[in-house]
């Protein structure tokens, strides 16, 4: 089984105080944690991947631990999430595909088990390629105040030997959110959907 | 006057590994930017006092961020730098009234010490534009394992009458430094350069 090799961690969180109206009284927090990994299937079609899937399932909760650390540790301050995979060139599409469960699961662990399927990206990309990571509510997948967005990326990364996988969480809906739909406030949160 | 916030972002990036070395602990370097509005968009004033005001303000502010998103005494940063993109309704020298006459004093308490120029870099720019944060050492410039950089880009930001201005903290040099010159163990750190 392929191990993990962790070239770079890095967090990214954004405190988001306005956007042209009024200031919101609790700023909207909207944070990233994301690991640029070797690629154990870079350069060469491999046709059995998944045994990779559950070697990234400690990098998932380490990585969605350090993010719920820097969004100030409390699980019910959580309303949003996504995730994403950029891989190098290198590599294919499919493999970017690994992260979903194990990505996905360990948010919901760390969150205390979230109903919602997490909203999820990927593409093949470059170096300094930037991935917008789709956010959506934890236990309601229509609530359309928390449908948002993350842009990630880093200068050095991917290599073509590399994937970046990434998490992101954020702590309410979009700071000015009015457009009506589902509120938060409203869901059953029964069925992952409303 | 003080800096009307429209968003505060922090990143952290730990390298782990580079060329196969095993990077142990990993090199770390914190960037922390703020969006402000940039009180003369849009009109030529001769006295930039108020943005020197602000430079003041985001210098603790900011060098506060990184230290805490290291996780670090204040003595153990070891490099930091800073930088100010405008938005096209600014002028070049906002940038320079921000940076250069009173953000220092405040970043320097920060970090403890801090007897070395703070490398610094400035420019205009729009949404999504890179702006490059150049490092080095806080006591003894001439250190060369820790003349670095690091990116920072926000999809959103600056917009026309803003200005984002970042300062980065490390606690730590480049990961594989091997160009020779003085070392961070040597630096005596009185004069500001060896």
């Amino acid at each position: 089984m392929p191990e993990v090799r962790i070239r770079k961690i890095a967090t990214a969180i954004e405190e988001i105080h306005h956007e042209g109206g009024p200031p919101a009284a609790v700023p909207l927090l909207r944070g990233a944690a994301m690991a640029v990994i070797a690629n154990p299937y870079a350069g060469r079609y491999v046709a059995d991947i998944q045994p990779f899937m559950e070697d990234l399932k400690p990098l998932g909760l380490e990585l969605a631990q350090r993010l719920l650390a820097a969004l100030g540790g409390d699980p019910r301050r959580i309303e949003g999430y996504g995730k994403g995979t950029l891989v190098g060139a290198g590599g294919e599409l499919e493999h970017g595909a690994l992260w979903h469960a194990p990505g996905g699961y360990a948010m919901r662990e760390v969150l205390g088990g979230a109903r919602a399927i997490v909203p999820s990206a990927k593409k093949v990309g470059g170096v300094g390629a930037r991935l917008d990571v789709p956010v959506t509510h934890v236990n309601a997948s229509y609530v359309r105040s928390h449908f948002d967005s993350m842009e990630v990326g880093l200068n050095d990364s991917p290599r073509a030997d590399e994937m970046l996988v990434v998490l992101v969480m954020t702590t309410g809906p979009r700071v000015h959110s009015r457009s009506g739909g589902l509120e938060a406030a409203d869901i059953k949160g029964e069925d992952g959907l409303r | 006057m003080s800096a009307q916030i429209r968003k505060i972002a922090v990143w952290v990036e730990e390298t782990h590994r580079e060329m196969g070395q095993e990077i142990a602990p990993p090199t770390r370097k914190a960037v922390a930017v703020a969006v402000i509005a940039n009180p003369f968009a849009g009109q030529f004033v001769q006295d930039l006092t108020p943005l020197m005001e602000i430079g003041e303000e985001l210098g603790g502010v900011l060098g506060a961020r990184c230290v805490a998103a290291l996780g670090i005494t204040p003595a153990q940063a070891q490099s930091y730098g800073k930088a100010a993109m405008v938005g096209e309704a600014g002028e070049l020298e906002h940038a320079a009234a921000i940076l250069h006459p009173r953000l220092g004093a405040p970043l320097r308490k920060a970090v403890e010490k801090g007897a070395a120029l703070v490398p610094s870099s400035k420019k205009m720019g729009g949404p999504g534009q890179v702006l490059d944060v150049p490092l080095g050492h806080k006591d003894a410039a001439y250190v060369r394992s820790h003349f670095d950089g690091i990116e920072v880009r926000m999809n959103d930001a600056p917009r026309a009458t803003e200005i984002m201005v970042a300062v980065a903290v490390t606690d730590s040099g480049r990961p594989l430094p091997r160009v020779g010159g003085l070392t961070h163990n040597q630096a005596e750190g009185k004069d500001g350069l060896r």
